[in-house]
């Protein structure tokens, strides 16, 4: 396929009007030793007809959520998403259109972000959010650096329960020696407040996720008190999927909430991109990374959206930016307002009763089963759960993707001390029978 | 709010401007329903440790329908590449095709979790590693990881790869050097990466001056991060000089690949001395900017620095693909494995152009923007008039001296003529810069409707000013109060009984 | 549009001296570059500047300046109005524009500044 609709005889007319006989001459200026003197490596090009067959070829070779009841979250969950969802982001004055740098010309976008960031403010409980970043773990990367700015201190103390991908990106952040990661430990699936107590003294920001990384409610009462008597603040990554159902952080003193904002409308899509919030209390406005959106007026007194605090980023204040970000995940950001428009306040708790629910009800299923027996006792959890099995925990997985299940995800790979616990997401899409289905087939082994 | 209280007030523009999807609530409308829970309902404040939410969070209530023409109405008042010419250099803002939509939304792409077992994901993963062959192949730069979800992400990530390879040599520098007509994020990631900025100047044909820099370089120097092509859309003849000198000091040289449109198939920047690019897909492979996002900033690296790499990246083992973390990884610098659904459509309009095609994307693209710069360096000037790449930067100088028109008014202006305005006020150091990048993907028509509009509006600059300053007159909305939005700040929805 | 009574840095800041206190704002020109002021970053009381670092920054939609202490001394006052109305630099810069208050701690440092008319000067030279 060629996207190029200039023909040879208006190229040789170009050619012309740019007084050079060929294309080569335009090229004459890269000198010789650096000039590729060969074709390039790369397949040669194909047409839709043939694309589409080996697209199609690589797709088929995926076990895809259509075709196997899934268990799996840690991160990335398998929600419904509404039809109207891929309708909207696939208009293309959304998806072809740049940064809304001319807002005369880019209030579509302009005016959705500021939607979005007016739901994640109801989520979250916060008075601010910017536009959207690169992913969770990134949010959480840049809360940190915004408590180092806030509280002039490098020392961020994170729960061990945060997602350990997340911990790996804040570590490689503060590789730049901006910032000292330190851990807190957990007991019973939960950070140890004691021991948080402990280390988050003279932090700049005591880091928590809830629900956290195996599904379990964090004290968030006793966190935000820690946060609060060390002067660091206090940063709280949430499930958005939960928001209807879970009081918002917000109420336990949240300076900062952050969190992966896939759940709502986004595609698993092998893990991205989904994208994240990032929201806080209006004290740190002029310290948040990333774009914002304000409503202001146009010279006829029309209401009008424009990107505004920009003297926040790179692009005026260079190396003395709040970030280097210079983007967003706009599309994604519209297709979780568009989610979230969709459910309505009553249709978001609906999700979320649903799922917790429905986790629980699969809990007690299976620990009745004998075969499983929870990692966390007495820990409340929400809609995913982790769960010791009394047996070769990798071999269960594999014997369960015979019979059409991904049976969670077995947590070895992050640490020997978990192996053997495997955790189960539920969402709103599985139903009674497959989780009765998957209790049965999963005892009879 | 009914509609009727919106319509007949005499004034012509639509009542839509600015409604938003809140002031579209009725209570209790409803769009997505859920089935009738099959499962015993739990008492959830009992199972949420009496952490269940007592207010409902203030979401719009509307229906399917009232979505359709909200967004419906939102599109209309948005610009995109599908809606006309978009010569917003540095930006490469080229047609997005349509197979690339498709590609990303198959089930075995989009329907596919992270954490499943790498036998279930193999075609996923066997494209991915496709991809990273293609992109090392045209960066002459081997190793390559996705990780990075845009092309600053990408540049912290290429930083701190270099950090981590000269702090594994026992050799940590502390500063990186950036000319000045680089982008801003260059100097913001550098401070994000624990560096110090030294700024170079540029001489006077706008290239990296080889004095200046050999100046400015000792054993301390991490790195140079440099665009070549250039921000104003020139080729740095003294390339191989530039890297070799930075070497010598036993620097790395960070190519920035925002440029990498002008040159695929013609020079690679491995093969000019280069240790590190970042690659932005949704430029030069012809992904969807979204407005803003998802976007994807792989990075490529020398023999010597793929070992840092962040990871994983796939790699193709006996058994298959895997997902493997490169020995002496910096680590991850995202979760998961990058922004897979981008990474589908760049290996599609890879595969769809091919190797033969990108060459030919690159030929067009400074072809095109040769054209334009010919059409237009009489009626404004042109600061570096040399061959270009694929853009170039003209200065509104002249039209501020003799008119009082100033660049913003000329973009302004533009809108009135369908176009979304180029670049302006950057690179920083050309006065009153206009940054022309017209892309491959534009036909000759285009083109010269657009440099039409830009004498027009030269010569109306000469004749009625005030028709740029006063510009744009057509668009959904004027010119905004940009002081008033810091000023008093209102950056979400309050509900009317609470303003 | 530069009194006579007040001191001029390079960096555009004026000073005026009453006893051993001095008044800091920027000039007309100094404002009039950097268009209409929506934030003015100001130290607080108590806190001590040093002539040639910044203790401050103002911004305008598109661009952020430092703001340079032209004379070393503890902040005594500070223009808290300017939060809500930093538009007031550019209304009446010398004025009620004004930005902080220092007790000088080294008087020779004034002498150092330059006078209107030098001022004017340095200043046709730059624009």
């Amino acid at each position: 396929m060629r996207f190029i609709p200039i023909t040879p005889a208006q190229r040789d007319d170009m050619l012309r009007a740019v007084g050079v006989s060929s294309v080569d001459d335009l090229f004459g200026v890269i000198p010789e030793d650096v000039r590729l003197s060969r074709p390039l490596d790369v397949p040669d090009g194909v047409s839709e007809l043939e694309l589409l067959r080996h697209l199609r070829q690589l797709s088929d070779r995926d076990l895809d959520s259509s075709r196997v009841v899934s268990f799996l979250g840690a991160g990335c969950y398998d929600h419904f998403v509404p039809s109207i969802v891929d309708a909207v982001v696939s208009k293309p004055e959304f998806f072809t259109a740049y940064t809304p740098y001319q807002p005369e010309i880019s209030q579509g976008t302009l005016q959705a972000i500021f939607e979005y960031q007016s739901m994640i403010c109801q989520l979250t409980g916060m008075d601010v959010s910017n536009a959207s970043m690169y992913d969770g773990a990134t949010a959480m990367a840049e809360a940190a650096h915004l408590a180092a700015s806030v509280t002039k201190r490098r020392r961020v103390v994170v729960a061990d329960t945060v997602h350990p991908e997340w911990i790996e990106t804040l570590r490689t952040y503060a590789l730049s020696g901006t910032l000292e990661v330190a851990l807190a430990a957990s007991r019973g699936g939960r950070v140890d407040v004691e021991a948080l107590a402990e280390a988050a003294a003279e932090a700049a920001a005591v880091i928590v996720a809830d629900p956290n990384f195996f599904g379990n409610l964090e004290d968030l009462t006793a966190v935000g008190r820690i946060a609060k008597n060390a002067g660091a603040l206090f940063v709280v990554a949430m499930n958005p999927m939960l928001a209807g159902v879970l009081a918002p952080p917000s109420e336990y003193g949240a300076d900062v909430v952050v969190g992966e904002g896939q759940p709502l409308g986004n595609a698993m899509s092998f893990g991205g991109p989904g994208f994240g919030f990032f929201a806080c209390r209006s004290d740190y406005l002029r310290r948040m990374p990333g774009r914002i959106v304000g409503r202001t007026v146009d010279v006829d007194g029309r209401a009008a959206f424009v990107l505004t605090m920009q003297t926040r980023e790179q692009h005026i204040r260079r190396e003395k930016a709040t970030s280097n970000i210079c983007s967003n995940q706009a599309l994604c950001a519209l297709a979780a307002s568009v989610h979230l428009a969709s459910l309505g306040p009553a249709g978001l708790a609906d999700v979320g009763r649903a799922c917790v629910s429905k986790a629980h009800y699969m809990y007690d299923r299976l620990v009745a089963t004998g075969r499983f027996s929870p990692a966390f006792p007495d820990t409340a959890f929400a809609d995913e759960f982790a769960l010791a099995y009394d047996g070769n925990a990798r071999e269960m997985q594999e014997a369960m993707l015979e019979r059409g299940f991904l049976a969670g995800l077995e947590l070895s790979r992050f640490s020997s001390e978990l192996s053997g616990i495997v955790l189960f997401a539920v969402t709103e899409k599985r139903t009674r029978e497959e989780i009765d289905r998957f209790v049965e087939e999963v005892s009879s082994l | 709010m009914s509609d009727l209280d919106e319509v007949s007030t005499g004034d012509p523009r639509p009542a839509e401007v600015g409604r938003l999807i809140f002031d579209r609530s009725t209570a209790c409308a409803r769009c997505t329903e859920m089935p009738a829970l099959d499962v015993p309902d739990v008492d959830l404040d009992a199972a949420l440790a009496h952490r269940s939410r007592r207010t409902a969070p203030l979401l719009p209530e509307v229906t399917e329908v009232d979505l359709a023409r909200h967004y419906e109405h939102l599109a209309s008042v948005n610009f995109g590449v599908d809606s006309g010419f978009y010569p917003l250099g540095s930006c490469t803002m080229k047609y997005n095709p349509k197979v690339d939509e498709v590609a990303c939304r198959m089930p075995g792409f989009a329907g596919v979790h992270p954490y499943q077992p790498p036998a279930t994901v193999q075609g996923v993963l066997e494209l991915m590693h496709g991809l990273q062959e293609a992109l090392g192949e045209v960066s002459g730069l081997p190793h390559v990881s996705l990780q990075p979800a845009a092309g600053a992400h990408g540049e912290f990530t290429g930083l701190m790869t270099i950090r981590a390879y000269h702090e594994a040599n026992g050799d940590p520098r502390k500063r990186v050097i950036i000319p000045d007509s680089a982008h801003g994020t260059n100097p913001a990631t550098v401070a994000m990466c624990g560096y110090e900025v030294t700024t170079i100047p540029s001489d006077e044909r706008g290239g990296v001056d080889p004095g200046a820099l050999e100046a400015a370089l000792d054993t301390d120097v991490a790195a140079l991060m440099l665009t070549n092509p250039n921000t104003l859309g020139l080729f740095d003849e003294n390339i191989s000089r530039i890297t070799g000198l930075v070497h010598s000091f036993g620097a790395l040289a960070y190519c920035d690949g925002a440029n990498l449109n002008a040159v695929l198939g013609k020079a690679r920047p491995g093969d000019m001395g280069f240790d590190v690019m970042h690659i932005n897909l949704h430029k030069t492979f012809g992904t969807p900017h979204g407005g803003g996002g998802p976007g994807a900033g792989p990075v490529a690296v020398t023999d010597a620095l793929a070992p840092f790499l962040p990871g994983p990246v796939v790699a193709l083992q006996p058994d298959g693909f895997r997902l493997v973390m490169p020995e002496r990884s910096i680590g991850r610098v995202r979760s998961f494995y990058g922004n897979a659904g981008v990474l589908v459509r760049a290996y599609a309009y890879i595969r769809a152009v091919g190797g033969d095609g990108l060459t030919e994307v690159a030929e067009q693209a400074v072809l095109s923007a040769n054209y334009l710069k010919e059409r237009l360096k009489g009626a404004f000037d042109l600061p570096y008039d040399r061959p270009c790449m694929h853009e170039f930067v003209l200065s509104g100088r002249r039209q501020k001296r003799e008119s009082g028109v100033r660049t913003l008014d000329i973009a302004k202006r533009l809108l009135d003529f369908g176009v979304h305005p180029p670049t302006v006020y950057f690179p920083l150091i050309v006065d009153e810069a206009i940054m022309i990048e017209p892309t491959e993907t534009e036909g000759l028509e285009t083109l010269d409707a657009f440099a039409d509009a830009m004498l027009a509006i030269a010569a109306e600059a000469a004749r009625d000013p005030e028709v740029l300053h006063s510009a744009p007159h057509v668009t959904p909305v004027r010119r905004l109060d940009e002081a008033r939005a810091v000023k008093e700040p209102v950056l979400r929805y309050s509900p009317p009984c609470l303003d | 549009m530069y009194p006579s009574d007040l001191k001029y840095a390079r960096e555009h800041e004026w000073v005026r001296v009453d006893g051993d206190t001095a008044t800091i704002g920027i000039s007309d020109f100094a404002q009039d570059q950097l268009g209409e002021v929506v934030y003015v970053d100001l130290p607080s009381e108590g806190d001590e500047v040093t002539a040639g670092d910044t203790f401050g920054e103002i911004e305008s939609v598109k661009s952020v300046s430092e703001l340079y202490a032209p004379v070393s001394g503890e902040v005594v006052k500070v223009n808290e109005a300017l939060e809500d109305t930093p538009e007031t630099v550019n209304e009446d810069p010398y004025g009620d524009g004004w930005m902080i208050v220092v007790r000088i701690s080294d008087p020779s440092q004034v002498d150092d500044l330059m006078d209107a008319g030098a001022y004017e000067a340095f200043v046709s030279e730059e624009a």
